[in-house]
């Protein structure tokens, strides 16, 4: 973890609801794609946290939904402010996992750190596919990039107005050597039912710190209670307890 | 001794700065941030006779100038802190520490207190009667002043350690329970625990956190801790641990001045890791301003 400062040179909507900010700084703290960052608002009280989408050397790039009082914050975010930020939080994927043809799972913004997994498999000449969810054809982002990496891309929407229609588990290929999963809930449930095999899931919580101290992001495992910001936000598929 | 040096119930701290329990966890975490020598003491994560697994999720939620947490205490058990997670303390915090406890019953608290008393890293058994996130147990205990007695009674017959005992806000009368405690042994207090208190989302109408209520903490509650401190220091003679919503030096020296002889910083440490750090490394400026020579001089300074 490092807490530094940065300054914001791109905040855009990529969507009516999703936005790309890049920000300049030392981002040398992340180390594994998955990783996420926490970012102090004018304002508010807890940072919000927001999973990194890609990191190089000196600059971040977060891709962010608006959804509260916080995301719509850093929606009004102009270039030039600057911002203070806990970087490299989080273990993030294992891409020694991946075996020969890694298939990736997104589910609506959960398809943003995905990119990053995807850029470092493609450069270890991994063969990838990935499969992003959306609720409909107007919120797609993102699926050029990942196909300019030169991954495989299947588009989905659950209300079928672009690409293959339904969900993620619907459009599951055959033949792929582990799985990456970041997504609402419900999706990561039905990716642990129905994809084939072992694989990596990325949980979302409601975070007091976001690096471990507080233990208000608990979740059950089947090895103990672990912390999603600290000992996650990344589980093994084995270690994953529903109902607990 | 130097300028911001005090005495703790008869233990010498180089600063009066405490990370408060259950924001700092069992400290080695946070020795990877910055070198945690540097602190007064801190008190650990509130431990219990038997392993917590806390309550469920959500547990924390937001407030302007703070937030609420309903960990529901959330930890090992005794046994497993003495055994694993005091070893890895030891490798990187060489002062003594303060052990947080908490329980369901005055035997169980005294269990759980003569298990750390052996512990020669324990500098201070900090009692915490307070925790407004468990049924049965914690503030339950708080909230009537013979029943703060009785585990402090309880607790004082299995230790030679001092005792200090976490008060909670959520009464009409801090200074009953405060003077009960006192009566009952209480080498000293440190005021305040969490404020009780809610958040509902008007999306699905409901309270945000699963447990319902949670409990305040943050710059929000520091003038709620001021006037604490200040309303027991008058009532008691022990010495006092403030605590709520400190996050800059100055608010440090405003609980001194309310009666304070070390203070515990709480929600600041979950904003910023280095806030400990950062306060203690201000104090000196801040003294400056202030006229203040020697932080021991201003003990209850607020008091005519």
């Amino acid at each position: 973890m490092k807490k530094g400062l940065f300054t914001v040179t791109e905040n855009t909507p990529l969507t009516a609801t999703v936005y790309r900010l890049r920000l300049a700084g030392d981002a040398s703290a992340v180390t594994a794609p998955g990783q996420f960052v926490n970012i102090a608002l004018p304002g508010l009280y807890l940072r919000r946290p927001i999973s990194v989408c890609d990191a190089d050397g000196g600059e971040l790039t977060l891709i962010y939904k608006t959804v509260g009082r916080g995301t719509l914050a850093m929606a009004a975010m102009a270039p030039g402010q600057t911002l203070d930020v806990l970087t490299g939080l989080g273990n993030g994927f294992d891409i020694a996992l991946a075996g020969d043809s890694p298939l990736l799972l997104g589910g609506g913004i959960g398809a943003a750190p995905l990119y990053l997994l995807a850029r470092r498999l493609r450069a270890a000449g991994k063969a990838v596919t990935a499969v992003l969810g959306f609720n409909t054809g107007d919120e797609v982002f993102y699926a050029d990039e990942f196909r300019s990496l030169g991954c495989d891309v299947t588009v989905t929407t659950a209300d079928g107005s672009f690409g293959t229609p339904g969900f993620v588990t619907d459009a599951l290929p055959e033949g792929y050597s582990f799985y990456y999963a970041c997504g609402p809930g419900p999706m990561l449930r039905a990716v642990y039912d129905r994809a084939a095999g072992d694989g990596q899931l990325s949980f979302e919580a409601r975070m007091g710190c976001g690096f471990g101290a507080c233990m208000g992001c608990t979740r059950q495992t089947a090895s103990g209670p672990k912390r999603v910001c600290k000992d996650g936000p990344v589980f093994r598929k084995g270690e994953i307890l529903w109902d607990a | 001794m130097g300028r911001l040096n005090v005495t703790l119930c008869g233990v010498e701290l180089d600063n009066p700065v405490i990370p408060a329990s259950g924001t700092f966890g069992y400290g080695y975490e946070f020795a990877e941030y910055y070198d945690i020598d540097c602190l007064g003491t801190f008190s650990f994560k509130g431990t219990t006779k038997n392993p917590r697994i806390g309550n469920p999720q959500p547990r924390i939620a937001e407030g302007e100038g703070g937030l609420l947490n309903a960990v529901g205490l959330q930890n090992p058990g005794v046994e497993a802190v003495i055994a694993q997670e005091l070893p890895k303390l030891q490798e990187v915090f060489h002062k003594p520490v303060m052990a947080n406890v908490s329980g369901f019953s005055a035997e169980e608290y005294a269990c759980t207190c003569a298990k750390l008393d052996a512990q020669p890293q324990v500098g201070w058994l900090e009692v915490n009667i307070s925790c407004p996130n468990v049924h049965g147990g914690g503030m339950s205990f708080g909230t009537d002043p013979a029943a703060a007695a009785s585990v402090v009674r309880a607790v004082k017959a299995v230790t030679k350690k001092p005792v200090i005992v976490k008060l909670t806000p959520n009464v009409t009368d801090i200074t009953a329970v405060a003077r009960a405690c006192e009566d009952a042994g209480a080498d000293g207090l440190s005021l305040i625990n969490t404020v009780l208190a809610m958040r509902i989302d008007l999306r699905t109408r409901r309270p945000v956190l699963a447990n319902g209520t949670g409990g305040l903490s943050g710059p929000a509650v520091l003038p709620v801790a001021v006037r604490a401190v200040y309303q027991v220091y008058e009532a008691v003679s022990i010495p006092l641990v403030g605590c709520g919503g400190v996050s800059r030096a100055e608010d440090v020296i405003e609980l001194m001045l309310a009666g304070a002889t070390a203070v515990e910083v709480g929600a600041a440490n979950l904003t910023d890791p280095y806030a400990c750090r950062d306060i203690i490394a201000a104090l000196p400026a801040a003294m400056d301003r202030y006229g203040i020579t020697d932080l021991r001089d201003i003990i209850g300074g607020a008091h005519g």
